[in-house]
């Protein structure tokens, strides 16, 4: 095994044994094949620096180069933007580890050597973010080789296999030729994404959501923090920004598009689709301290009348999202709040059982103007996970969910 | 606890004041929300900078060359803004920190050596802070065995159980308390017509003394920890470039506001310790002694709470910027928002940094001057470097965008960086070799201890 900076610097000789020039940047090509070194640069002072195939590398070993092929067999460098740069491109930069779900900075890069028929091939394996690597690379030139390994040998390892590497390439144009998917960043937590996230630079925050289908942005953006949100929507175009916010929560959409410059979020609304975007600028109108700043529009109504097994249909057949239906509300025949049903009761419910026996006393609601503080405070009392809204004329217009009030609570502290 | 309350009280009345006062403008609201929002890390930074060291030489300057160095703040007031832009700039455009750029740009070798220079040079500066608040309550009658260890543990407590907002807050209130020192000014009662007037017109002496104080001055004044911490500030605060106005705003204020403080406590060791003969003070704690027959005993106080405030200011600061900049740049997470199990590295190094810092202060005989000395000479040489980084830096285009120095600002910040590069070379000569003049020696070590 071999690692970048024995082999960055390293002296070239071609087949004859005359010196050709010192490596100064390996590329991989990830469109060709995703880990393998595929070129090697070779700087030779004033003259134009050449270009080594992976197949015209003879004999590797730290410090030297061997090629196969004479000398004018190499070809001039042309820059490319589909080659990854093993110097430029990863070491001393910051990476995304998949596995472990956080984000580290490159030390080293380990390249696994296989020799077939006097021809040796370069495969990066894992790259190193622990002290090993780093010890190497400041006492690569000063210590000779073999002593820098012994030394390392007994330093912890810490280090990320290659496959669980993601790249954080801000310019999209870039990704695309670097073949680099976000399958693996889509497939985390958008908890840990957002995590992640709020570790990178503004730039490549923006190109990881560039890279995230709208569903996956959407529960990303709402996961960041609150000025994060705010920056990262102002910086999309405003028919990306409204498709996002279409997939969120509306009230976390509205609190959103709220805290955008007027001028931006008039943009983001008018792109909205027309449903979306007038439940978003219903749920703007109230103020952010109140339960309707709180609340989302998207609930489950049902008649009092119902039995158990038409209300589960009714959530089947509607494909409702499992975060909606904490609570199911149920109204009367002049469309009044008449009672909440908590998931659990209607979980046990037998089939022909009326929605009205479910119901849980004593029954709750605010008015979309009262203060959060007393909406914590009932949370807190009858131990809630969901409390319905209504307007003057005891309309269900909104509910709240417990993790509304956790995320509020916590913005408090 | 009494008038706690009917502090916070009248604080809550005035913050509804504030909020019906902008109520009736979403403009104005929106305006200074996203001020608010933005302001601290440069007031922060520029008020850190007037740290126990930065006390013990503008008293010194004050006692031993009246008003006639006053001149000098406009200059260092342009010279710490244009540093300190560039960093908040930095930090506002690229999202990252300074080590994480020296680290991206130029190699993890230029970064160790970046990174050591700032442990050693941050403990030493560190453990001048620990004896600042070992005089300030000496001053008071407290031993130091008592108040430095306890201000240890204080520190360290703010830090990690705080978030960074709570800190933060914690912060800036203890900018304001700076304005002790514009009070014992006042008490001093100094000429003000002849402040002024040496403030706007330069009398420069061209004698050994008097440049070495100038030295003193800017050496003390921009160290180059602060860019580092400067930057971060804004990173964590995720400042984007929209907000940059504001952040521009407040490095301004900040740098113009140091300079105010400076310019009070010169004018109050003017008025009273020169004016009465009495030039030969060593430190900020005999400045604060000889305050109290010549202005009362309230001035002298007042003189001490801001020493002790400085102190633990800054003191709570640096271990923490220096904690950050490591871990970074050698990629180890870090920062206030993580927890101890997430960022081990960090926590050590911090709580690393209290405990020998305020542990050599405690060391009966320690031969404190000397360190304090290291702490200026380390300053000194790291800066240059520093400073070089960030003028390189500053100007990628790849980096920076249309956000690079315009011409007129290079010029600006090579010329400050290169006059701030040879009066701290000048201070460190001296302090090195003190038989480069029997009196530029003893110059040092009063000025210095």
């Amino acid at each position: 095994m071999l690692h970048a900076t024995e082999l960055l610097g390293a002296e070239t000789y071609d087949s004859h044994g005359n010196f050709v020039g010192r490596i100064k940047e390996m590329f991989v090509e990830p469109g060709d094949q995703p880990n393998r070194v595929s070129k090697f640069l070779l700087s030779r002072g004033q003259y134009r620096p050449l270009i080594a195939r992976y197949d015209q590398i003879g004999i590797i070993s730290p410090g030297r180069v061997a090629l196969t092929t004479d000398e004018s067999a190499l070809e001039l460098y042309q820059p490319n933007e589909s080659y990854l740069s093993i110097r430029k491109d990863l070491l001393d930069q910051q990476i995304i580890d998949t596995n472990g779900r956080k984000v580290v900075r490159v030390n080293d890069i380990d390249l696994a050597d296989n020799r077939t028929n006097g021809n040796t091939e370069l495969r990066i394996t894992q790259v190193d973010i622990g002290v090993a690597g780093a010890v190497r690379r400041l006492l690569q030139g000063i210590v000779p080789p073999m002593a820098i390994r012994r030394i390392q040998a007994k330093l912890p390892p810490r280090k990320i296999q290659w496959e669980f590497v993601n790249l954080v390439e801000p310019d999209p144009l870039r990704r695309v030729k670097l073949r680099l998917s976000s399958e693996k960043l889509a497939a985390l937590h958008p908890a840990d994404l957002a995590d992640i996230m709020e570790q990178l630079s503004p730039d490549e925050r923006q190109g990881i959501i560039a890279s995230l289908d709208e569903q996956t942005a959407a529960e990303t953006i709402a996961e960041l923090d609150k000025r994060l949100q705010t920056q990262v929507v102002e910086n999309l175009e405003p028919g990306r920004a409204a498709d996002i916010m279409e997939e969120m929560n509306p009230d976390e959409a509205a609190d959103l598009i709220a805290s955008l410059e007027p001028a931006k979020s008039k943009e983001v609304l008018d792109e909205m689709e027309h449903r979306e975007a007038s439940e978003v600028q219903e749920l703007m109108r109230f103020h952010e301290n109140t339960a309707g700043g709180m609340m989302t529009t998207e609930m489950v109504v049902v008649g009092e009348e119902a039995t158990r097994g038409e209300v589960v249909d009714y959530i089947r057949f509607h494909e409702i999202g499992v975060d909606q239906i904490d609570n199911v509300i149920l109204i009367n025949r002049d469309a009044m709040l008449a009672g909440t049903v908590p998931l659990g009761k209607l979980l046990l419910a037998d089939t022909d059982q009326l929605m009205s026996e479910l119901t849980s006393e004593p029954l709750l609601s605010v008015t979309p103007d009262t203060k959060d503080k007393e909406v914590f405070e009932l949370f807190d009392k009858y131990n809630l996970r969901s409390l319905a809204v209504v307007n003057e004329h005891k309309h269900p217009v909104g509910a709240i969910t417990v993790d509304d009030v956790v995320s509020r609570m916590r913005a408090k502290i | 606890m009494n008038a706690w309350a009917t502090l916070t009280e009248s604080v809550e009345a005035w913050k509804k004041r504030g909020a019906n006062l902008n109520r009736r403008s979403a403009f104005w609201r929106r305006r200074i929300a996203l001020f608010v929002a933005v302001v601290g890390p440069g007031l922060i930074t520029s008020n850190v900078d007037n740290d126990a060291g930065g006390i013990s030489t503008y008293s010194q300057a004050g006692a031993q060359f009246g008003y006639t160095l006053l001149w000098s703040l406009i200059p260092m007031t342009i010279a710490l803004y244009v540093s300190e832009e560039m960093c908040a700039r930095m930090g506002v455009v690229t999202g990252k920190g300074l080590s994480d750029l020296i680290r991206e740009e130029f190699g993890f070798r230029s970064t160790f050596f970046v990174m050591v220079a700032a442990l050693f040079v941050d403990l030493f500066n560190t453990v001048a802070e620990f004896s600042g608040v070992a005089e300030a309550s000496e001053i008071m009658h407290v031993s130091r065995y008592v108040s430095v260890p306890l201000a240890a543990i204080a520190v360290w407590l703010l830090v990690v159980y705080g978030s960074y907002r709570i800190v933060e807050k914690i912060f800036l209130v203890a900018c304001g308390f700076y304005l002790s020192y514009v009070l014992s000014a006042f008490l001093a009662k100094p000429d003000w017509l002849l402040a002024a007037h040496s403030l706007v017109l330069p009398s420069v002496h061209f004698n050994a003394p008097y440049l070495l104080m100038v030295t003193g001055l800017v050496g003390t004044t921009i160290a180059p920890w602060q860019f580092f911490y400067l930057q971060a500030g804004f990173v964590e605060k995720r400042v984007g470039p929209r907000q940059y106005k504001h952040a521009r705003m407040d490095v301004l204020v900040g740098s113009i506001s140091c300079m105010i403080i400076v310019f009070f406590i010169i004018v109050c060791c003017a008025a009273t310790l020169n004016v009465h003969g009495l030039t030969n003070i060593s430190s900020a704690k005999e400045a604060a002694q000889a305050l109290v027959p010549l202005a009362g005993k309230w001035a002298g106080g007042l003189f001490a709470f801001g020493l002790l405030n400085a102190s633990l200011f800054a003191a709570s600061i640096l271990p923490l910027s220096t904690a950050h900049v490591i871990c970074e740049g050698l990629g180890f997470e870090a920062g206030l928002d993580r927890k101890f199990k997430e960022a081990p590295a960090f926590y050590s190094l911090y709580t690393a940094l209290i405990v020998v810092g305020a542990g050599i202060v405690l060391i009966p005989k320690a031969p404190l001057w000397k360190i304090l000395i290291y702490s200026q000479v380390g300053n000194g040489i790291w800066l240059p470097i520093v400073l070089i980084f960030i003028l390189i830096l500053i100007n990628r285009r790849d980096l920076m965008g249309v956000h690079i120095n315009s011409w007129g600002f290079n010029v600006v910040a090579w010329t400050a960086s290169i006059i701030m590069i040879i009066l701290t070379l000048v201070l460190i000569y001296t302090s090195i070799v003190p038989q480069a003049g029997a009196e530029a020696g003893a110059f040092i070590h009063r000025h210095l201890f």
